[in-house]
């Protein structure tokens, strides 16, 4: 007996033990969970902040050209270089674009094995794209030149803000930037059905750029628009804009895939894109747009202007009235010097400077643009005559106050599309200049307040901003933002997310992440593996950036030590990079070697980042630099002289080309070093420039990329991966919820909020609307009956499908040499879509009428 | 004397920057405000283990009408000027100090009773259910998705302890 109560004692005090090791390690866990937040955090910033950076640098750039072209003389040689890419709003006669346009002289060879289109496309074709598509084809460029013309007689019927409305039996499907990735917009396909007259969608802008299909992502948006005109609307993105697309690699993805006849898809592209209408409203409570609003945002404003004026919103439009042409240039560029002289002779904050984005992002280049005395004395010749002009009509209202009116329309105008396009939400109320992206503004929640009340309006959904979760909500919840990239900055980097829409205007979000990779790693290697590419495109950043950075650092460093403090160094890190990063947090990622003091030695650092540079000794090292820094100025600044967009320029263009670069920059390069930069690449000696070649041979690279040869080696080994269907649903969302769910009952609108494989959902019943949103492989799924229509999410090769009957509508959605084919019987119409030599075919009887 | 107070003022200095980093990196909006539920992360990153009721008890230091700076979504932000002094008071007392990692591993030792080197997932979920603040589902699926060897489904305490120690490190 005693003895027995010695041990239950004993054991009492194991269990004590036991579970104050377990709080131990309860802790332990929590603690290293923040870390490793805190690193997933950071490794946004870096994401984020670097991609902002080139967008300002894109802006910038486009805000320079615009300087030269407007204070050049016409016969300029720098003038002449790139005055083609302005341009482009030559009021041109519609038949005669159609005449530019015409494929019918395009012959499509007999091999060609693509889908072929005839209009009106049926719905046939339609998929038949998005297969085509899918099993990595192309569409031949006659049809690609066919579709895009009579997209664009469509959209020219369109208004500029799109209304609809939903109906109970269909819910609208929104959809955020896709950014040329088809893996995305597949996926949502397949889980949410392609678009129809029952299964409306909004994609809500950014098709293009980035990714690698974003001509297959157009083609089929367009392709499913023109299908159902009334059910399928596109609204604008900042990325629907040829200048955008000089530097983010769509103008770069057409020439590759169309080489023939690229440049006239791009060119016709331009005008599809300046006619895309601007936004959708939802049952006249529901505003879907790109970017967002301002505190001048005004619908009644957007729906009157011509919005095919703006091919490039980067940019006002010039007023074309023959007769008042000159002066209303003059005009213009008046008020927008007066414009920069009140900004930078103003001490007051930086709102003053919205309104006028471009000088406000734009840095004063009249030091680095010296305009030929000439030509100064002649635009003060015509300003002169202007003014006395003005001084002989009557003074009430003189013709200049006049047309400066009519310039401020256009200007009105063109900032309201600006702000569309561009604009960010943001925490603080208040609307000022998007310092950080260089184009729109940041709008705060009192001004989606006033904008929704004034508009009588309940919600905004808008995209334009990468989230982690593809989704966010803001402004107490009277904003949402909404993307579809999922895996955007790198694998594992973020989900994507569409909303579905119904008469009751309360989002319902669906998440999703594209690749297959994601799932098989853990939280802590996918945040380790971003981290790592983040680091990796940083420190590139940082190399690139040498010479400034040692600078900066000598500097601090008054006594000559090759030593700065953690402090200085991270001071000078910001103080040249401006990317507003936590530094300091970062430094134990990015200096290593560090003395006991804790100072850094700042020459061994650049060694210590492990960035190889190109073989390229006999180039002057500030040149270099420069490459490697202003990578992608560059090559737009290449594209842009690439008049005929062949991908190749001249041994003069090239020149020219870095000319302007040297005022842009404010940097001399001496003939020589051009001259070394040209021969180093042009091997053959044939005097033109391969203008992808000479990017990749200046590239950074790593020194030792062990990380990448891991996550090859990684995605060699997992074994499971072979057996996936591309584009099965990333599933790593499947989180249990918390137990005291268990206490709701089926219908509760809790449940709505639990993730597709939590227990919970076996007490659903078949039918119960919130198996809906069950992904293929949940075991609840085996409760439904054949013929349920929630097995239509089933993939091929579902063992789900077994269940099936031969003859079953879900069958049909099954692939070529899918197991379960080999279920059908002999004459099953299924069957006709077997190919010849199918393996299933040999079941067949001869004399079957599908042999 | 004047030294000390000099060399005080360094440590002070020191520490509010360190709480200032990391702040910063929570601080999405730029504008010296965080997500209340941000909070536990911040302080944890600073290298501290507070428990749960600890941390809440941090976050209750602050008058109530000045915690809900703005309230938007069920929470509330909190603003640096009012999480400085609390976390400074903290990490310059030395408050939660770090459990050094050789405890760790007796800790998982301890749990592993017949010494076999690993333990079981449903073991290891027992315990961590145990204890004032139980593990919730999301935890507890969140650590054995990082804990256990996808080969033998079994875990191997010491290599986890140390990719916890190494990946948290720096």
């Amino acid at each position: 007996m005693g003895c027995g109560v010695s041990k239950s004692n004993r054991f009492q005090k194991r269990d004590n033990k036991a579970i104050k090791a377990a709080v131990l390690i309860q802790h332990w866990y929590r603690q290293y969970v923040a870390r490793m937040e805190m690193k997933r955090r950071y490794t946004w910033h870096i994401f984020q902040s670097l991609e902002y950076s080139g967008e300002q640098a894109q802006i910038k750039l486009y805000n320079f050209l615009g300087y030269l072209m407007d204070n050049f003389t016409p016969s300029s040689n720098e003038r002449n270089l790139i005055s083609h890419f302005f341009r482009e709003n030559e009021v041109c006669r519609d038949s005669e674009w159609e005449r530019f346009f015409c494929y019918k002289n395009i012959k499509v060879p007999e091999i060609y094995s693509g889908p072929r289109l005839t209009f009106p496309l049926t719905v046939e074709q339609g998929s038949s794209l998005v297969d085509a598509f899918r099993n990595k084809r192309q569409l031949h460029s006659r049809f690609v030149l066919q579709l895009l013309l009579e997209t664009w007689r469509l959209l020219r019927r369109f208004p500029n803000i799109s209304r609809i409305s939903t109906c109970q039996s269909k819910e609208i499907t929104i959809c955020g930037d896709l950014h040329g990735q088809l893996e995305d917009l597949l996926l949502i396909f397949y889980k949410n059905g392609m678009p129809s007259m029952e299964r409306p969608y909004v994609f809500n802008g950014d098709f293009v750029d980035r990714g690698e299909d974003s001509i297959e992502i157009l083609l089929i948006l367009f392709s499913f628009l023109l299908l159902y005109p009334n059910d399928v609307h596109l609204n604008r993105g900042n990325h629907e804009d040829h200048i955008v697309n000089l530097r983010y690699g769509f103008t770069k993805e057409v020439l590759t895939k169309y080489k023939m006849h690229g440049k006239r898809i791009l060119k016709l592209l331009q005008k599809i894109f300046s006619w895309l209408p601007l936004a959708t409203v939802i049952d006249q409570k529901v505003l879907v747009l790109h970017g967002g609003i301002s505190d001048t945002t005004d619908l009644s404003v957007l729906a009157r202007v011509d919005r095919h004026k703006y091919v490039s919103a980067l940019r006002p439009p010039k007023k074309r009235l023959p007769s008042t042409a000159s002066m209303s240039v003059d005009l213009e560029e008046d008020a927008w010097r007066s414009g920069r002289r009140r900004s930078s002779s103003s001490s007051l904050p930086k709102p003053l400077t919205r309104g006028s984005f471009q000088s406000s992002s734009l840095p004063d280049f009249s030091d680095r643009v010296q305009l030929p005395v000439e030509e100064q004395l002649e635009a003060q010749q015509r300003l002169l005559a202007l003014h006395s002009s003005a001084g002989g009509a009557t003074p009430a209202t003189s013709p200049s106050q006049d047309s400066q009116e009519g310039g401020d329309d256009t200007q009105e105008e063109w900032k309201q599309i600006l702000d569309l396009l561009w604009s960010d939400p943001m925490t603080q109320d208040g609307c000022v200049p998007n310092e950080v992206r260089g184009g729109g503004c940041y709008w705060g929640p009192d001004v989606t307040e006033d904008f929704l009340s004034r508009h009588h309006m309940l919600l905004i959904i808008r995209s334009h901003e990468c989230k982690q979760e593809g989704y966010e909500f803001c402004h107490n919840r009277k904003v949402l933002t909404l993307f579809s990239a999922s895996n955007y900055y790198d694998v594992g980097s973020n989900r994507g997310a569409y909303v579905k829409l119904g008469p009751d205007l309360v989002p319902y979000v669906i998440q999703y992440q594209a690749s297959s990779m994601t799932r098989e790693l853990t939280f802590r290697q996918r945040v380790g593996q971003t981290e790592h590419s983040a680091l990796r495109l940083l420190k590139k950043q940082l190399f690139s950036h040498k010479s400034d950075l040692i600078c900066a650092f000598q500097d601090l460093d008054k006594e000559n030590t090759g030593l700065v403090s953690l402090k200085d160094w991270a001071m000078a890190v910001e103080r040249v990079m401006h990317l507003g990063l936590p530094w300091r947090m970062l430094r134990f990622q990015l200096v290593s070697c560090r003395n006991r003091d804790g100072s850094v030695d700042y020459l061994q650092w650049f060694t210590e980042l492990a960035i190889q540079e190109p073989n390229m000794d006999h180039i002057e090292k500030s040149l270099l630099e420069m490459l490697y820094r202003h990578r992608s100025t560059l090559e737009t600044i290449f594209r842009i002289v690439d008049t005929d967009n062949s991908g190749v320029i001249n041994m003069e263009d090239f020149r020219q080309t870095w000319k302007l670069l040297s005022i842009y920059l404010k940097m001399e390069f001496t003939e020589e070093a051009i001259s070394d930069l040209a021969v180093a690449i042009d091997s053959n000696q044939d005097g033109s420039i391969d203008i992808q070649e000479f990017m990749e041979a200046f590239r950074l690279t790593d020194k030792k990329s062990r990380l990448e040869r891991g996550r090859s080696m990684f995605m060699g080994t997992a074994p499971d991966l072979t057996r996936l269907h591309p584009g099965d649903p990333d599933l790593t969302r499947l989180h249990p919820g918390d137990p005291d769910l268990t206490r709701l009952d089926p219908g509760d609108p809790d449940l709505t909020r639990l993730d597709p494989g939590d227990p919970d959902l076996t007490r659903l019943h078949p039918g119960d609307p919130d198996l809906t949103r069950l992904e293929t492989g949940d075991p609840n799924l085996t409760r439904l009956h054949p013929g349920d229509p929630d097995l239509t999410r089933l993939h091929p090769g579902d063992p789900d499908l077994t269940r099936l009957d031969p003859g079953d509508p879900d069958l049909t959605r099954l692939e070529t040499g899918d197991p379960d084919l080999t279920r059908l019987e002999t004459g099953d119409p299924d069957l006709t879509r077997l190919e010849t030599g199918d393996p299933d075919l040999t079941r067949l009887d001869p004399g079957d009428p599908d042999v | 004397m004047a030294d000390d107070l000099e060399r005080a003022e360094i440590i002070v200095t020191e520490v509010h920057k360190k709480i200032n980093d990391a702040f910063e990196v929570f601080d999405h909006d730029l504008n010296k405000t965080v997500d209340v539920r941000e909070i536990g992360a911040i302080v944890r990153s600073l290298g501290c283990f507070p428990t749960e009721a600890e941390l809440l008890d941090i976050i209750d230091e602050r008058p109530p009408n000045v915690l809900l700076l703005k309230v938007e979504e069920p929470s509330g932000f909190i603003c640096f000027e009012r999480f400085l002094p609390t976390m400074s008071k903290i990490l310059m007392e030395h408050k939660f100090r770090p459990i050094p990692e050789d405890m760790l591993l007796t800790a998982f030792e301890v749990l592993d009773r017949q010494k076999k080197g690993h333990l079981e997932p449903d073991e290891l979920t027992d315990y961590m259910r145990q204890g004032n603040e139980p593990f919730t589902h999301l935890e507890m699926e969140e650590m054995l998705s990082s804990a256990v060897d996808p080969d033998s489904n079994l875990i191997y305490y010491k290599d986890f302890v140390n990719t916890m120690v190494l990946d948290g490190e720096r």
